[in-house]
């Protein structure tokens, strides 16, 4: 290698860690391109998107009434057996019996959030809620009845 | 891939050692037996087996709607394009037409994924070879593609947004603006790659002649994807064998013929230009109409076999579905993009340093869920 390749090389590489530094060096006088979340301190501000899939819930109106019909499309679509539907028979004041749910069991610690479940409602008694922040310290808390307690079936829906 | 350790009578000079399954510079569990001789590669052994969750008989046991969203768990960086493939397999069983809104959401959605994965490959890759700030540069736009990811499928890296006959969702209805604003901001930052690491002197004389791979090694080895690109092979399966609208959209092939380790890096950078290129086309044309096709609630696939195969960030992935009829199949075979990769570092890393191992290992490319399943 000849003196005049040597000088040319070692100049080359100096220019090109420079450029690298140079980039370094904007960003350190440009504060306002960063773009981090300080996550556990910006709670109140944190907006989830709309459609983000963090667990299954039924939603219930104002008179602790739900969707669900307790046809087990749910149960059925689910990949790893996250859902148990449990059913019973309700007497109508025309004294029919009626098929509702008594429960309906939701493992979240199995749950994939695969959202199959969801698509296989009729009745869109189930959505996706946008929480994340699922760790317990039991495993035996993430078994959850989505029901309420003493809610019913709304008028009008099949 | 595994085999019984040779009974080692005469050692001589070599040395045995392990990388992994442990090991920083390692992604995963990838735990390679590497035989040296000083500092010189005489040969890599790698053994698999750490993350074999079995998904191919997982998916026996599941139905054909059930069964796709396993698939996010193997390749999990281009969890939308293992998505895509089982779909139009399932597709060409049932003899579906997808309606044209869906094919264009299906190909806008493989070129985020792509362009993200790839953006994860080069963050990660400049760590391996030492470099860390590329890491969060590359997160922070890749972070953008995500975001649009969580607005219209509801997840960031298993999606399971692809269904047999379609999407699951519409898109969003920021989607457009929030894809317009990433390309912006992917314009507006590429030249940073190249200024912090393309061009870095430290870099090159790290990847240039390292890990030489021939074309006809590629071929023989079954190398696809940017890997065999990086040799000059042609093998994108979106030129090939195109599916979906991929025939009627203006891209490139990108074609390298180096053959080293700079090669696969720079066919790289260069395919996430090309996937810019189509999201561009297609971000203001998306077809009208539904994004769904209407199929029975329990599909059942007739008796046969059908094999489809896609391009994902890292080759070829093909699916092999085998039908008795039933709601579910008898057998499926993923072919990998990563295990045939894989198996030829042994070939290219022999007779070359230790220290450069990490380099190949980087540019092939490896996601090990994808090559256990």
């Amino acid at each position: 290698m000849s003196a005049k390749q040597y000088i040319s090389d070692v100049v080359n590489a100096v220019s090109s860690l420079l450029t690298g530094m140079k980039r370094t060096g904007y960003y350190f006088f440009h504060h306002k391109e960063i773009i981090t979340e300080e996550y556990p301190d910006n709670r109140a501000t944190l907006k989830m998107a709309e459609r983000f899939k963090g667990e299954v819930v039924m939603p219930h109106d104002e008179n602790n009434e739900h969707r669900c019909t307790g046809c087990t499309a749910c149960e059925l679509a689910c990949p790893n057996g996250t859902i148990k539907v449990v059913t019973k028979f309700d007497i109508t004041p025309e004294g029919k019996k009626k098929k509702a749910i008594d429960k309906l069991v939701y493992h979240l610690e199995l749950c994939t959030l695969c959202n199959l479940c969801i698509e296989s409602c009729p009745s869109d008694a189930i959505i996706m809620a946008q929480t994340f922040e699922h760790s317990v310290f039991n495993r035996a808390e993430l078994t959850k009845v989505l029901n309420k307690p003493g809610s019913k079936i709304m008028e009008g829906v099949e | 891939m595994y085999r019984e350790t040779e009974i080692v009578t005469d050692m001589g000079n070599d040395l045995v050692i392990n990388v992994g399954p442990q090991h920083p510079a390692t992604h995963g569990v990838l735990h390679l037996v590497i035989t040296l001789n000083g500092e010189t590669i005489k040969k890599v052994e790698p053994h698999l087996g750490y993350i074999h969750r079995s998904i191919e008989k997982m998916c026996e046991s599941l139905t054909y709607r059930q069964f796709i969203y396993v698939t996010s768990r193997m390749d999990y960086l281009s969890a939308h394009i293992n998505n895509h493939a089982c779909a139009l397999c399932i597709e060409k069983g049932l003899g579906l037409e997808i309606p044209p809104r869906a094919q264009a959401i299906r190909v806008l959605m493989d070129e985020l994924t792509r362009i993200a994965s790839h953006e994860l490959w080069w963050g990660a890759m400049a760590m391996d070879l030492g470099a860390f700030t590329p890491f969060f540069h590359a997160f922070r736009e890749r972070e953008t593609i995500t975001d649009i990811m969580e607005e219209t499928c509801g997840a960031r890296l298993t999606m399971n947004y692809m269904v047999p006959g379609g999407v699951m969702q519409d898109l969003h209805p920021s989607f457009q603006q929030k894809v317009k604003d990433f390309l912006v901001l992917y314009k507006r930052k590429i030249h940073e790659y190249d200024e912090m690491v393309t061009g870095n002197v430290i870099f090159q004389n790290r990847m240039k002649n390292v890990g030489y791979l021939s074309p006809e090694d590629a071929i023989s080895y079954g190398v696809t994807g940017p890997s065999a690109r990086g040799s000059g092979v042609k093998c994108d399966i979106r030129k090939l064998y195109p599916y979906e609208i991929y025939d009627k959209l203006q891209f490139d092939e990108v074609l390298e013929t180096g053959g080293d380790s700079f090669a696969r890096y720079m066919v790289r950078l260069r395919e996430m230009n090309e996937s810019i290129k189509i999201i561009e086309q297609l971000i203001d044309n998306i077809p009208e109409g539904d994004f769904q096709a209407k199929t029975k609630a329990v599909l059942k696939l007739p008796k046969g076999e059908f094999y489809t195969r896609v391009e994902t960030a890292r080759g070829e992935l093909g699916v092999y579905i085998v039908s008795e009829g039933g709601t579910t199949p008898y057998r499926i075979k993923f072919r990998s993009p990563g295990f045939s990769n894989l198996s030829v570092l042994d070939h290219i890393a022999r007779g070359s340093k230790l220290g450069d191992l990490v380099a190949m290992m980087g540019t092939l490319d490896l996601v090990i869920p994808d090559i256990d399943r």
